[in-house]
């Protein structure tokens, strides 16, 4: 009993290989999820501003869906139903989609922030929409939500453990499986969290520069 | 393209704006001819500033009809009914009038060239070699050639503002507008800005439409001054005519007041 109760450096050492490689995961499926984020923000947002009520309104039901309903079941819902995709694309998809729903807001907070001005001078130019928004609007409009876009980022990272619930072995999962192969619970959830604070708090930090510097 | 020269630049017929309950126009009748130079002076709410937002399509009268050029712009009058013009159509018009505003508003994502080519290689189709020469050749002209690779933001307001009247020119209007292009300055950057105009006033053959509390610089560059309350022209006449011996009351009191 004293034995396993007592922290082991051993077990804490010999964990971290396997922690390295969920890591790696971990951080693909933010890296991937963030750029379906990002890309399907910016159309949700784009689309909810046409004022086209027959997209507006299905879009607007969707996302309150997703906002509405808890992460870890859309995922265990999501595998269940695409069984022919691998868990990790699955996993990438639906935390894509999960945090398109927030960045759909920040994007357009940041297309609400471009002052009027900017929308009256490419009128007064006549330019077309294309370039109104691709040259004018959208390169302001992003700029406002870098730090919206950090914040989610460091956030996805966080939530990446829910993985586990459709057996997709990134960092936590790493953990579990080694604390289940030995005993060592303690010593495995100890070292992945420490690994998950290693990444994401200089990260917040990074975020946080970038805020101020754009303030 | 004017018909003949006795077409219109500008015509008002009964044009009215509203902003919900507030009449801010109220069935305007009014024209500009080719080339005219036209100060709108009147007391803020007055409708100047709308009249010009209306004629860069910022905002869309009631009722009325407003000609461009005898073209019409935002509606046209078909089987007896008002009906609204399609945009595609609009932006036809449109690119004949250009406008300078209060806020500058240069897009701030561009360097000082690129502001200014941005709408002749997109709108006009002019090539990047092309417009950049006449963007050059406009920012001599304004006193800002060294600043063309300048991000606006690193400008004082009142180069912004040349900045902004030099983009305006590059669209090759034959309306410019503006409006209360001064009000932001500080008072040492003004004459500047205004040296600038009445350069451009004196070399060009550009219809212009002002709205200015300088009455000193309507005096000098314009031509016809309206006199504007409560969405009315209640006195039009010749600026030396209308400064020293206006005949309207509410004239005489808001010269009163600013001059």
């Amino acid at each position: 009993m004293d034995e396993t109760s007592a922290w082991s450096w051993e077990h804490a050492a010999a964990v971290l290989p396997d922690l390295l490689e969920g890591l790696q995961i971990t951080v693909l499926a933010t890296v991937v999820g963030m750029v379906i984020a990002s890309v399907l923000g910016l159309v949700v947002a784009m689309v909810r501003r046409s004022g086209l009520r027959v997209v507006t309104i299905p879009v607007g039901f969707l996302v309150e869906f997703i906002r509405s309903t808890p992460l870890l079941v859309q995922l265990v819902f999501a595998n269940l139903l695409f069984t022919q995709f691998p868990s990790l694309t699955i996993g990438c998809v639906v935390l894509g989609v999960h945090y398109a729903t927030y960045m759909s807001e920040v994007y357009r907070a940041g297309i609400d922030a471009v002052p009027k001005g900017q929308w009256e001078a490419a009128v007064a130019l006549d330019l077309p929409r294309s370039r109104t928004w691709g040259a004018v609007v959208l390169p302001q409009a992003i700029r406002n939500t870098l730090p919206g876009l950090g914040n989610y980022a460091v956030s996805m990272f966080k939530e990446t453990p829910f993985l586990f619930a459709i057996a997709v072995v990134e960092m936590y999962t790493a953990a579990q499986q080694y604390g289940a192969d030995t005993f060592r619970y303690m010593e495995a959830i100890t070292m992945a969290g420490l690994l998950f604070l290693l990444v994401s708090y200089p990260t917040s930090l990074l975020v946080r520069r970038l805020e101020n510097r754009l303030a | 393209m004017p018909e003949n020269d006795t077409t219109p630049a500008i015509e008002f017929q009964g044009v009215v704006k509203r902003f919900g309950d507030n009449v801010v126009l109220d069935g305007l009748d009014f024209t500009v001819a080719q080339g005219d130079r036209v100060t709108l002076i009147g007391p803020s709410g007055s409708g100047k500033t709308t009249i010009l937002r209306l004629l860069m399509t910022l905002e869309e009268a009631n009722e009325g009809l407003i000609l461009i050029d005898g073209d019409p712009y935002t509606h046209e009058m078909r089987g007896g009914k008002r009906v609204a013009i399609p945009d595609k159509r609009r932006s036809l018009v449109r690119r004949r009038v250009g406008m300078v505003f209060q806020q500058f508003n240069l897009f701030p994502n561009m360097t000082v060239l690129e502001n200014i080519i941005e709408a002749p290689i997109h709108v006009l189709g002019k090539s990047k070699a092309e417009a950049t020469t006449i963007a050059e050749a406009l920012l001599d002209k304004v006193g800002l050639a060294e600043k063309r690779d300048e991000r606006p933001t690193k400008l004082s307001g009142g180069q912004q503002q040349r900045v902004a009247i030099a983009r305006a020119l590059a669209m090759e209007p034959e309306i410019l507008l503006l409006d209360e292009v001064t009000s932001a300055l500080d008072p040492e950057l003004v004459a500047d800005v205004l040296g600038v105009l009445r350069n451009i006033a004196e070399t060009t053959d550009i219809t212009m439409l002002i709205v200015t509390h300088e009455m000193q610089f309507a005096r000098e560059v314009s031509n016809r001054v309206l006199m504007f309350d409560k969405g009315k022209i209640i006195e039009e006449a010749d600026p030396e005519t209308i400064f020293t011996s206006p005949t309207h009351e509410r004239t005489q009191e808001f010269l009163r007041a600013v001059l």
